[in-house]
């Protein structure tokens, strides 16, 4: 264990960005910024006039080598305490408390040699982008497969990106599944994750690899008690609850 | 899907990466990886893979094995309790 100590700390939002309808990127430049890991979050706090504070933990989405600023990749929840503040009311130059970054669980880097099985549902692929990005940073080519579940075509968060990364040929492929809508000629999956799909998805990378599964709850533990049927050590599946769907 | 939507509490399950902010103020550290082992049935566990409830006045964390109470976490305004009660042990590594 590392010893150290977090302390909130002011971050100055420095560009936000959309990435879907309901998703926003916010930039934040952070003074004193350690670095972080992929995987790992931060802590945001809201402190009201009348001294009401509300916290919420935020996937960092950007990789490690871009250290001069972070990203956190947001969902607007409609009844969000925060997410909607950090959609409608926050603009550059905005300061926001942070303290981070904080997790080693539900990390990885590339040092960790091996194939990884990263499995996403909806916003859940913000930690692991950070993974993706920082494994094309470091120029991995570790057998990589991600699996990523979205409703709709246009809720694919990062989706363009996903691809030029898969289009590199450096082993990592990128399987998607939309569980309400697809488009007519959609060639992707078109159900909610189950066991014969992941099975279909890390077929190649055989049972050593490490997961990553990330998400609502309900799909992290569809995901997980499937992984773990099909043969996977218990130990090598990592998992990161987000809680109840958005919507 | 079914099993999951057979119990409506799922959905309001975490797991211990939810509270590692404050466990890491309250422990100097992060304490996601640290392997903790269920008082009540055995099983060892790191505290990021215990499940965790979080709407409460404080937070619980579950040993995902036998749904026992491993970590209850407080926050007040000055200091933060943590009641080690349904831990066996906790195991610190040192490097």
């Amino acid at each position: 264990m590392v010893a150290r100590s977090i302390e909130w700390q002011l971050a100055t939002v420095a560009a936000v960005r959309d990435e879907t309808p309901t998703v926003r990127t916010c930039t934040l430049s952070i003074p004193g910024w350690a670095g972080h890991r992929p995987g790992q979050h931060l802590d945001l706090r809201l402190t009201a006039e009348d001294g009401y504070s509300v916290e919420r933990s935020y996937s960092i989405a950007s990789e490690p080598e871009r250290s001069a600023e972070i990203d956190i990749t947001v969902e607007r929840i409609a009844d969000g305490e925060v997410s909607p503040f950090l959609h409608d009311i926050v603009m550059p130059g905005d300061r926001l408390e942070v303290r981070g970054p904080i997790g080693g669980y539900f990390v990885w880097e590339a040092s960790l040699e091996g194939p990884l099985f990263l499995v996403a549902g909806g916003s859940g692929v913000v930690p692991l982008m950070a993974m993706l990005r920082h494994r094309a940073a470091a120029r991995s080519t570790s057998p990589t497969r991600l699996l990523f579940s979205s409703r709709r075509p246009d809720e694919i968060i990062y989706r363009d990106e996903l691809d030029r990364l898969a289009d590199r040929s450096d082993g990592l492929e990128v399987a998607y599944t939309l569980t309400r809508l697809q488009p007519p000629d959609w060639m992707g999956y078109r159900r909610r994750i189950d066991d014969r799909m992941l099975a279909e998805v890390i077929e190649p990378l055989g049972t050593t690899a490490r997961s990553y599964i990330c998400g609502p709850t309900a799909l992290v533990e569809t995901a997980a008690n499937a992984l773990v049927r099909l043969g996977l050590p218990v130990d090598r599946i990592r998992t990161e609850r987000f809680g109840p769907t958005g919507t | 899907m079914e099993e999951a939507a057979a119990d409506p509490t799922i959905d309001l399950m975490v797991d211990g990466n939810a509270i590692a902010g404050a466990l890491e103020m309250a422990f100097s550290g992060d304490v996601t990886v640290v392997p903790g082992r269920c008082a009540h049935c055995g099983a060892i566990n790191a505290i990021g893979a215990m499940h965790a409830y979080v709407r409460g006045p404080g937070a619980v964390l579950r040993c995902p094995s036998c749904d026992g109470v491993v970590l209850r976490v407080v926050e007040t305004t000055d200091a933060t309790y943590v009641d080690l009660r349904g831990a066996a042990y906790l195991r610190f590594e040192r490097s």
